[in-house]
């Protein structure tokens, strides 16, 4: 059957007897995917009077967009925040084994480190810059510098695992008393609060996606600007602010809350604290305050999270703030600077009773979010996907089953689980 | 003129895509011998697309050697508005169906040259052979397609302005704003349907029962332009009881018996 396809050559599949998430709604829609993006069939019969090479049918299932985790420590044995020497192997791994969890993007997280943990990791983008091939960069790091260690960068993701959307920095401008697991030794204060500290400490900031710090900090304002300006998304967490101090900090360009409820002062009737944002009247118009929930059952109280999703439901995005130990078994294990216990689905700092992350995986995390909260199905997926997107500001890109954006999707069946995941519409993992 | 009256929409939709599904089998369309359909849009054929996709999906009907002309288009709305006509055939018909794109035919509302484009669209009928059935609804003024009231009864495809009844009948589905409904059509002409080997009218609900006494059992009359289809040797009007309250009980009577 010819066609003419005048736009492009290359193979439409058509994947059929799906319920896909469009419009905040499970629709009956088939999907349709060329080149790695999803595509308009309308356009597709008009215009280029084109149609599907392959079928795929879904049995029904649940098609949505691919989970999205902005908060994880690590996995399967790795930690992000140790100095290794191999630490791009390491993010390949975890990348890898989250597939099997539905997150097709991640935001690798570095907790507060000493500096040259930061500058190790982050300094060899600029001989990436440098170098034109990647071919090349091994000869010259051997000409330049044979301490460089290969970094954690932005990346695509494939069949080799999902991809980077830009690293985490989660401290070390943080408040001491909400330190949480973080090592005290490593905290740090803003001098100026202008791009000296931030470099002074990072090293480069060019892969970084996200920074949480805390905003009750003197001069944070002008790092949160800084930070902002630069596309990087400000989050504020491990911190003692009050709800003015947190809504200033939104106003210079703050927009995410590190797991809400924890490391933060609880909620009070008189100053509702960094909780307070998610119905504040101080937030500039036009503007989202999303907040990160680990839902595993642990971190927060199935009430507390309905208080906050009814509150807010638009910004809730869903973070495992997985550790070194998830998908490893019950036993002593080391995270960042310091040691951690596992025990069943607990985390505990080693000798006390402090959680130092979860273990939970993102598709527990939404499966969880939708028992305790009792949201949609609709709501509960896009609280790991479109929402975290938008945070990011990638939306147009990611997060969304739209026409031209990235055919980054998972299949579910109706306990929510996750079957099959594609990236760029190819398959990746299937149960 | 056969009139063929049923209890209520839905049987009305059934009997209707039936008859269509029947037709196309019985023509057996091959590639060299395409069965050529009108079709129309707008919310009373609905239901009958709704059945056709069902004997589709059910393996009884093929839409692979059909070519498909559909009656209209607004004239400036962006081809991917969700009230353009083409978006309208994609959502309720070709995107469930397995037509091919290129056998379906609907009129271009924004070619540069709107005339240019309604002359080429009679032409792609005579070369795809005439229509062999023709699927229209109508207006509560009387119209088919949107040959409004003082269309010619011999026009052909053309651009139209709309009739205010039309504007305010359409705002229903531009969030009752009369502002942002369409003015003007590219429409076939009630000749060019008077073309078609066969014709089939739906006509549902109590508010066309008015325009279907006009139709059938007053005079053929340019301002109520379905009239013209008394003088059409194979017309069928498909009915619900409710758009029945205005004709004559014996009309009614006498066609109801034809269908036992």
């Amino acid at each position: 059957m010819p066609s003419n396809k005048s736009v492009s050559d290359a193979p439409i599949t058509q994947f059929v007897n799906c319920r896909i998430l469009k419009d905040h709604k499970l629709q009956w829609e088939d999907l349709w995917v060329r080149e790695g993006k999803i595509l308009n069939p309308e356009k597709l019969f008009f215009d280029e009077e084109g149609f599907a090479d392959h079928k795929v049918d879904c049995e029904d299932k649940i098609i949505a967009p691919g989970f999205i985790d902005v908060q994880i420590n690590g996995g399967y044995g790795i930690d992000f925040s140790q100095a290794s020497s191999d630490i791009r192997g390491g993010v390949a791994l975890v990348a890898k084994k989250i597939l099997e969890h539905g997150v097709t993007s991640f935001c690798p997280t570095l907790v507060t480190s000493p500096s040259d943990i930061y500058h190790k990791f982050l300094i060899v983008s600029v001989l990436q810059k440098v170098v034109l091939l990647d071919l090349l960069a091994p000869v010259m790091l051997l000409c330049f510098s044979p301490q460089v260690i290969p970094e954690l960068r932005v990346q695509d993701g494939g069949p080799e695992g999902a991809g980077v959307l830009g690293i985490h920095l989660e401290g070390p401008f943080i408040s001491e008393e909400k330190r949480g697991a973080h090592p005290p030794k490593f905290l740090r204060t803003f001098k100026a609060g202008g791009l000296a500290d931030l470099m002074e400490i990072y090293g480069h900031l060019d892969n970084v996606a996200m920074v949480t710090l805390a905003p009750e900090l003197a001069n944070s304002a002008a790092a949160i600007h800084e930070l902002s300006g630069r596309g990087i998304a400000v989050s504020l967490g491990h911190s003692m602010a009050d709800l003015s101090q947190a809504e200033e900090a939104v106003q210079h360009g703050a927009k995410f809350i590190t797991h809400l409820f924890n490391a933060m002062l609880p909620f009070h009737h008189r100053d509702p604290g960094i909780v307070g944002l998610l119905t504040s009247d101080r937030v500039p118009p036009g503007r989202t305050v999303y907040y990160g929930m680990i839902a595993d059952g642990i971190h927060t109280h199935p009430a507390a999270l309905r208080i906050a999703h009814r509150a807010h439901p638009a910004g809730l995005v869903l973070v495992t703030d997985a550790v070194m130990a998830m998908g490893l078994p019950p036993g002593r294990h080391t995270l960042g600077q310091q040691q951690i216990d596992i025990q069943g689905l607990h985390a505990y700092l080693t000798g006390t009773t402090t959680l130092s992350g979860s273990i939970a995986t993102m598709d527990m995390c939404v499966r969880h979010f939708r028992e305790a909260s009792g949201c949609t199905v609709e709501a509960a997926l896009e609280a790991a996907s479109l929402h975290p997107a938008q945070m990011l500001g990638i939306s147009h890109r990611k997060g969304t089953l739209e026409y031209g954006t990235d055919a980054d999707f998972v299949v579910l069946d109706d306990t929510l689980t996750v079957r099959e995941t594609y990236i760029a519409g190819q398959k990746v993992w299937r149960k | 003129m056969r009139l063929v009256i049923l209890d209520d929409y839905d049987l009305a939709s059934e009997w209707a895509a039936k008859y269509i599904r029947n037709r196309i089998v019985q023509f057996k369309p091959t590639a060299d011998r395409y069965f050529t359909l009108g079709l129309p849009t707008g919310s009373t054929p609905l239901g009958c697309y709704r059945k056709l996709i069902e004997y589709h999906k059910n393996g009884d009907l093929s839409f692979k050697y059909v070519k498909t002309f559909n009656m209209d288009e607004y004239v400036g709305l962006p081809r991917d508005h969700p009230e353009s006509y083409h978006s309208y055939m994609w959502n309720n018909f070709f995107k469930h169906i397995d037509i091919e794109p290129q056998n379906t035919h609907i009129l271009d509302g924004n070619a540069s040259d709107l005339q240019a484009e309604c002359a080429a669209f009679e032409q792609q009928i005579t070369a795809a052979g005439g229509i062999e059935l023709f699927v229209g609804g109508i207006g509560p003024d009387g119209h088919i397609a949107f040959n409004e009231p003082g269309s010619s009864l011999v026009s052909r495809t053309r651009v139209k302005t709309l009739a205010k009844d039309t504007i305010v009948a359409n705002a229903r589905f531009f969030g009752n704003d009369l502002s942002k409904v369409p003015t003007m059509t590219l429409t076939v002409g009630v000749g060019t349907v008077m073309d078609a080997r066969e014709v089939m009218i739906l006509i549902t609900g109590a508010h066309k029962a008015f325009a279907l006494y006009k139709a059938i059992e007053e005079g053929v009359n340019h301002m109520w332009t379905v009239s013209a289809f008394q003088q059409h040797p194979r017309t069928i009007f498909v009915c619900d009881e409710d758009a029945t309250l205005e004709l004559r009980v014996k009309t009614v009577k006498y066609f109801k018996a034809r269908m036992h």
